[in-house]
């Protein structure tokens, strides 16, 4: 219960921020600040979230946030992008260059992240036959 | 108006995430649960594109190039490795965030223009410097320390702890000069501008003390250092979602952040073991001096693979306690079949796993799963533990300290007070090791002088197929 409030809350934060961030300026709130509130949400999100998570399931666990942690990739896009259609400067190119490794690296990551977490996850399995549990003792 | 729907996008994508490790609180929903994370990521980048277009050739050919070599090489990774080496796997992968977490903070410092940080001089915002650099910092960090691992975890490099004289001064006077480098790049004019090396010198350094961390600390913590860096990847994230200004990335650093705290403080409570005095290192390396004095050989009872055979058909509950062993010879389908032999035999067979079993969290779940135990077979410590009292038969494949009654009884043992498996319970204990020397930890065991106890002695592998030749 509290878990499921505490994600709508979030939720509920993370969707007005970018409405009331807009809506900047004239002694307004600094968008900062809603991405803070965002940030400190989704940690209590995290907690919550990542106690329910079984032990057995603890490896794919790593597996997928691992996964996860490669949406940097957004960050390596905007990098591999740099200057797009002007004169690049040596720097620029530098920059570009950055963003298409770090493109590859995230890339690495997303599928191979996602692909062994689904492998794991596709061999735990309940028992075969659930109605002769025949106790012996 | 664009930016505002991206925005939602990014949101979207945050949420699922959230729901792909809500997934994850039981088998049967985490299929879908990782169908969701897949859907997230393809909204993030396709959004991420999508306010790019429309974009030059160049840059085209080096997005669509970089995501098809670094699919497929992650594809074929994901499908040959072994399911023992996930954790070497792991490790490898969040260098992996690591170092593009450090790239894109780099990208960012030489290209404020394309990440809409600069005010109306061209400088970058102040705010931005302190996320770019602290991204940069945890990034680098995370790399670092997870090459270690990695090569601890692979067999590249010992996994016993290397002390180095005044290590902890190294690493105060190392942090020191990160912190003040990162302020000194935060005031800097010139930075402001882009120039400077200081937002590099903070990069080496903290390669430098990643590196410099994760050397002292000893195989047996592997599971808290794996975690621990699962954590600061999703920190270095969050840092650049800042920078970014993208919610995903905040959402999903925040989210990773604290499921490898989460982890690593599971990880130190199973082991007993604060935090702290687990980065600290050294761990294993001056309590194998300790034990060195043990006295005279005590009397031990060696079995053979025919004698536990005829124990396990006859008994009528049968605890299995796997261990990191059983990864290392690969035991866990004989040990399966096994398994098997003795339920047509009619005996109850379960399966007992401590938390830091294995060399990182749910290590021996995931093996298990691998040899098609059915996990509700298997139970966590907790759950199983009073059972040990009503066991016949404990047999201990791999495992070592786990099982240690030290913990509970020698307050002079440096694993004193760690939460151990009470296999000395059951009416009768089989231990399979390749010899009588100490567990990983560097620990004595005294369980193997115990009365009740049976060592076979050999490869975990071999032994059990030759238990399951016998039966």
């Amino acid at each position: 219960m509290l878990k499921r409030l505490a994600t709508l809350l979030a939720l509920a934060f993370a969707l007005a921020a970018p409405a009331f961030a807009s809506s900047e300026g004239g002694g307004g709130v600094d968008p900062l600040i809603f991405r803070i509130a965002i940030f400190v949400m989704a940690v209590f999100v995290g907690y919550y979230v990542v106690w329910s998570v079984t032990p057995a399931l603890h490896t794919p666990l790593m597996a997928v946030t691992n996964a996860i942690s490669s949406v940097i990739i957004v960050g390596a896009l905007v990098a591999a992008a740099t200057g797009a259609g002007h004169e690049l400067t040596a720097r620029m190119w530098t920059a570009k260059g950055f963003g298409a490794v770090a493109v590859v690296l995230a890339a690495v990551n997303i599928f191979g992240g996602f692909l062994v977490t689904q492998r794991m996850l596709a061999m735990y399995k309940k028992k075969e036959k659930p109605a002769p549990k025949a106790e012996s003792n | 108006m664009n930016a505002n729907i991206a925005a939602l996008l990014y949101l979207a994508s945050g949420v699922l995430f959230i729901l792909s490790l809500r997934g994850l609180s039981s088998p049967e929903t985490s299929r879908k649960g990782a169908r969701n994370g897949m859907i997230g990521m393809a909204i993030a980048i396709l959004t991420t594109l999508w306010m790019l277009w429309p974009m030059d050739a160049v840059t085209l050919a080096l997005i669509g190039g970089g995501i098809l070599i670094g699919g497929a090489v992650g594809a074929v990774i994901a499908r040959r490795i072994p399911m023992t080496a996930m954790p070497q796997l792991v490790a490898a992968f969040h260098s992996l965030v690591g170092l593009a977490a450090v790239m894109v903070a780099a990208g960012a410092f030489l290209a404020p223009v394309a990440f809409g940080i600069t005010d109306v001089a061209g400088r970058i915002h102040e705010i931005s410097r302190i996320e770019m650099s602290l991204g940069a910092a945890i990034g680098a960090i995370t790399f670092s320390g997870s090459v270690i691992a990695f090569l601890k975890l692979n067999g590249n490099m010992s996994g016993a702890p290397i002390l180095l004289p005044a290590r902890h001064l190294i690493n105060i006077l190392v942090g020191a000069a990160i912190v003040g480098l990162i302020v000194a790049f935060v005031m800097s004019e010139g930075a402001a501008s882009g120039g400077g090396q200081l937002l590099w010198y903070v990069i080496a350094l903290s390669f430098a003390i990643g590196f410099l961390l994760i050397i002292p600390i000893g195989g047996a913590d592997m599971p808290v250092v794996v975690s621990m860096l699962n954590s600061y990847s999703g920190w270095a994230a969050a840092a650049l979602g800042f920078t970014l200004e993208n919610n995903a990335l905040i959402i999903t650093g925040s989210l990773v952040g604290s499921s490898g705290a989460i982890l690593s403080y599971i990880m130190c409570k199973a082991m007993n073991r604060s935090f702290i005095s687990v980065i600290l290192g050294g761990f294993g390396a001056d309590a194998a001096a300790a034990t060195g004095d043990s006295g005279p050989a005590k009397p031990v009872k060696i079995g053979s693979a025919d004698d536990a055979a005829f124990i396990m058909k006859n008994a009528s509950k049968v605890i299995i306690v796997p261990g990191y062993g059983m990864a290392v010879a690969q035991a866990q389908h004989a040990l399966k079949e096994m398994a098997e032999m003795l339920k047509e035999e009619g005996v109850d067979v379960s399966y007992a796993i401590h938390p830091v079993a294995g060399r990182m969290p749910g290590h021996m779940n995931v093996l298990l799963a691998e040899a098609q135990v059915p996990y509700d077979e298997v139970f966590e410590l907790e759950d199983i533990n009073s059972e040990f009292a009503q066991a016949d038969v404990a047999f201990v494949i791999g495992a070592n300290d786990v099982t240690n009654p030290d913990a509970e009884t020698n307050p002079q043992s440096p694993i004193y007070g760690m939460p151990v498996l009470k296999v000395w319970n059951a009416k009768t204990v089989f231990f399979i090791k390749r010899s009588l020397a100490s567990g990983y930890a560097g620990v004595e065991n005294p369980l193997f002088f115990r009365d009740n106890t049976m060592m076979l002695l050999g490869d975990a592998k071999k032994m059990t197929e030759s238990i399951v030749k016998a039966l």
